[in-house]
């Protein structure tokens, strides 16, 4: 058995390095799209207020793109450093849906990344879109197989158990793949990353307009982002409130602890909006209930009865104050983005949606409100598992690897110096691009830095340019 | 049974495969980031970090695939290299968020970019190194019992897996100054001709001594390499090796950057066809086969087709990207 010590540090620093990686692909998946969007609405309108956002934010989705790649390279490592038993028993199957997140989609995403980035004047426009629609089929791509591989951890299916109590794949991958929770969590995460990176795209747009940036492109994002809060937030919604039935059904342990249920009631449990969860005592400290509410949502029936915390071991309980309040944290921002989405409705309807100081002011408030939702979910349904890694199946304290508490220490302070140090930067310079606004005939990367004059970069010439420099092969 | 067996060998070979892929593209961005120190600030380093601004990305995914693959088809080697080098590892990856960050945000602050072409050096040299020494670490042997690494999380560390480490950076120093070579213009291009030919000697040094010293690690290396007649078939490694060292030379000296390259490629698939005659089958030596490694056949097959299938087509567009982005970069860039 591992040390619990160094346990409780080899989980703190998956968390660490996940939640910090998570961010990154939540903001480039919608990003991705975005882009793909403005450049199609530019090859096909000819307006060049889509060309000059498309640029715009391109440089911003370069930097996050290589956060994204860079943190999620220790990621496919950290299974192994850390959670060596896991990979040994749960090799056979998590691994080949980690494999096949590589071959379709790591590689289509970086493969098209440099033409994308840095190929406009290269290989002409037709071309030029093609990549950036790979760049952001391949974020969905690798979305799909790693929520494959968490969600069959969340409820495990399709597989059987070898002689040395290993996971083995059953007949059918398809089992596997499309375990019972991955539908309803794809959807919910997927539609998160564009809610996200919308509200992040809004809030920039909302900025510029409250400086007086009046211009077509600080209006243009604002509108679109605001579509995606309107049409999309309710949309996440009802995908959180299907997620949420699924989840009773194949783990209701966690749904116990999302709710703060310790005791079961047999005709109908109250919705628990606040309290102070205490897991010592089993109880709610200062609960705020609404009566039979959660038997209302939970069993669309007020009486119906709900089995609480009572009715399980106290070993195979999850932290229940974390589920409580990041579920709740989750949920609170969901409903403050729906509100937003309706407030533009009204906006545009009274035409004053580019001219609401409030309505930006709360756009802008709420410019990173799908990071922190998306890691309160993150947080909800993986402290939720606890205390397995596969749930009900492989507990997480016989998953670690057989290491020196020193060794998971140091790595674990590198971890956080490292992370804080180059990705908080890396947020300044996000930032600092995000207040620079959108001007006219934005210029392309391959001519931005300022030490040499801008000109098309062509080394070889594109289809449309001229043989500027000499081919010198 | 035998389909089993053919899976274990035919994953092998593809790790192999995705190992050598991500030393022939990422060794050379990795020598750049080495070499940054040398190159003067402006001109020569921006050309020679435009030559890998827009491949890197697509570079280090194959050691994604090269982790990732492992974890995959033989998880049992993942679950015990990774633990017994549990720092190299750590510092590897440290070392590439300090590479990969540092090549976006010099472009993104002009005030600082001295700090972040320090921090990429730093973070390739960090990780060249460590990926030597891991490669070290697993040759000279890992202590395993109970499907677990039993050694303790220093063991790593021996004068063999410095020697492979410094050859490792080395050699990633030579690719990396052919690739200058092939891609820059003017006086970065003298640069890396010059630092070619200095790194192939030491390469061809570090080399030689890695190769008298691996036979005694264990005395099935040995016999693999002095027994008759294997002896007839392992010959043509070192021979092979002298004769790309060779033409190494020869195309430094004739200023034929491309032919470089290709050599010092040579040399790399040639002490990496080296290791794996002294190693095979084990994938874990002196314990593991790859045969005990092995994910369930299920799991191998059903990814054997995916890689099939994606594989060549993987090569395909990244083929392309390297075609749209020919010739040499110029000295403006298209960072």
């Amino acid at each position: 058995m591992v040390d619990p010590t160094a346990l409780l540090l080899a989980r703190a620093q998956f968390a660490f390095t996940v939640s910090f990686h998570f961010v990154f692909p939540s903001f480039t998946i919608g990003l991705a799209s975005y882009l793909a969007v403005l450049e199609g609405l530019w090859l096909l309108k000819r307006e060049d207020k889509y060309l000059d956002l498309y640029r715009y934010w391109l440089r911003i989705f370069a930097v996050v793109f290589a956060m994204g790649v860079v943190s999620g390279v220790v990621m496919s490592y950290q299974f192994g450093t850390n959670w060596a038993v896991f990979s040994d028993k749960a090799g056979g199957v998590i691994g080949p849906l980690m494999a096949y997140e590589v071959l379709t989609a790591f590689f289509l995403e970086a493969g098209f990344l440099g033409v994308m980035l840095f190929g406009m004047n290269k290989v002409g426009k037709g071309l030029h879109f093609a990549a950036t629609c790979l760049v952001a089929t391949g974020t969905a791509i690798s979305a799909f197989w790693i929520l494959a591989a968490n969600s069959w951890m969340q409820t495990p299916a399709g597989y059987e158990i070898g002689p040395q109590g290993q996971f083995l794949p059953g007949p059918s991958w398809l089992d596997i793949i499309f375990n019972p929770s991955f539908p309803y969590r794809f959807v919910h995460t997927v539609i998160a990353a564009y809610l996200t990176t919308a509200l992040a795209v809004g809030g920039v747009g909302a900025w510029h307009l409250l400086k007086r940036r009046d211009t077509p492109q600080a209006r243009t994002m604002f509108s679109m982002a605001m579509w995606m809060a309107a049409l999309v937030a309710p949309i996440q919604i009802l995908a959180g409130d299907q997620h949420g039935l699924n989840t009773l059904e194949h783990q209701p342990t966690k749904i116990m602890a999302m709710e703060g249920h310790f005791q079961s009631h047999p005709k109908g449990a109250p919705l628990i909006l606040f309290g102070w969860p205490d897991q010592d005592a089993q109880t709610v400290r200062y609960a705020v209930e609404l009566p039979k509410a959660s038997s209302l949502i939970l069993k669309h029936d007020p009486d119906a009865p709900l089995a609480g915390l009572d009715s399980v071991a106290r070993e195979d309980q999850p932290p229940v104050a974390i589920v409580f309040w990041s579920f709740r944290i989750m949920v609170g921002l969901g409903f403050a983005i729906f509100a937003l989405g309706l407030w533009s409705l009204v906006a545009r309807l009274r035409k004053r949606l580019f001219d609401w100081r409030a309505l930006h002011w709360l756009a802008l408030a709420l410019g990173p409100a799908g990071f922190v939702a998306v890691i309160a979910g993150w947080v909800t349904t993986e402290v939720g598992r606890q205390p397995w890694t596969v749930y009900g199946l492989l507990r997480t304290a016989e998953s670690a690897s057989p290491l020196a508490t020193p060794a998971v220490a140091t790595s674990l302070a590198a971890f956080a110096v490292v992370y804080f140090a180059v990705f908080g930067i890396g947020l300044w310079y996000v930032l600092r691009l995000m207040a620079d606004p959108p001007h006219p005939q934005e210029r392309d990367l391959t001519a931005q830095e300022g030490r040499a004059p801008i000109r098309t970069a062509g080394i070889v010439p594109g289809p449309a340019q001229g043989a500027q420099r000499g081919t010198a092969q | 049974m035998s389909v089993a067996l053919d899976l274990a060998i035919a994953w092998a070979f593809i790790i192999a495969f995705a190992v050598f892929m991500y030393v022939v593209m990422d060794g050379f961005d990795l020598g750049i980031g080495i070499l940054l120190p040398a190159l003067a600030d402006g001109e020569e380093r921006d050309q020679a970090l435009n030559s890998v601004a827009p491949v890197w990305d697509g570079n280090e995914t194959w050691l994604v695939l090269g982790g990732g693959g492992l974890f995959a088809a033989f998880p049992l080697a993942y679950a015990i290299v990774m633990p017994a080098t549990y720092p190299l590892v750590i510092a590897m990856l440290l070392g590439l968020i300090f590479r990969g960050t540092g090549f976006e945000f010099r472009w993104r602050d002009a005030r600082h970019r001295k700090f972040w072409d320090f921090a990429i050096f730093a973070g390739s040299l960090t990780a060249a190194l460590a990926q030597g020494v891991i490669l070290g670490a697993l040759i000279q042997g890992v202590k395993v019992a109970n499907r677990a690494y039993a050694g303790g999380w220093l063991d790593w560390l021996s004068p063999y897996s410095l020697l492979t480490g410094a050859g490792t950076a080395v050699g990633y120093i030579l690719l990396g100054a052919c690739w200058l070579a092939l891609k820059t213009e003017g006086r970065a291009e003298d640069h890396g001709y010059r630092f070619a030919r200095l790194a192939a000697f030491a390469v061809a040094a570090l080399m030689a001594a890695v190769s008298l010293a691996t036979p005694f690690l264990f005395p099935a290396y040995f016999a693999r390499w002095f027994s008759v007649p294997l002896i007839w078939f392992v010959a043509p490694v070192p021979i092979l090796t002298g004769l790309a060292f060779l033409n190494l030379l020869r195309a430094l000296a004739k200023r034929k950057a491309a032919r470089a390259f290709l050599s010092a490629l040579g040399l790399f698939a040639l002490g990496m066809a080296g290791l794996g005659v002294s190693i095979f089958p084990h994938i874990v030596p002196p314990s593991v086969t790859i045969w005990d490694a092995a994910a369930p056949e299920r799991s191998q097959a059903f990814m054997l087709v995916g890689a099939a299938v994606i594989v060549p087509l993987i090569l395909g567009y990244t083929g392309w990207s390297y075609w749209v982005f020919r010739g040499k970069v110029g000295t403006e860039g298209y960072h």
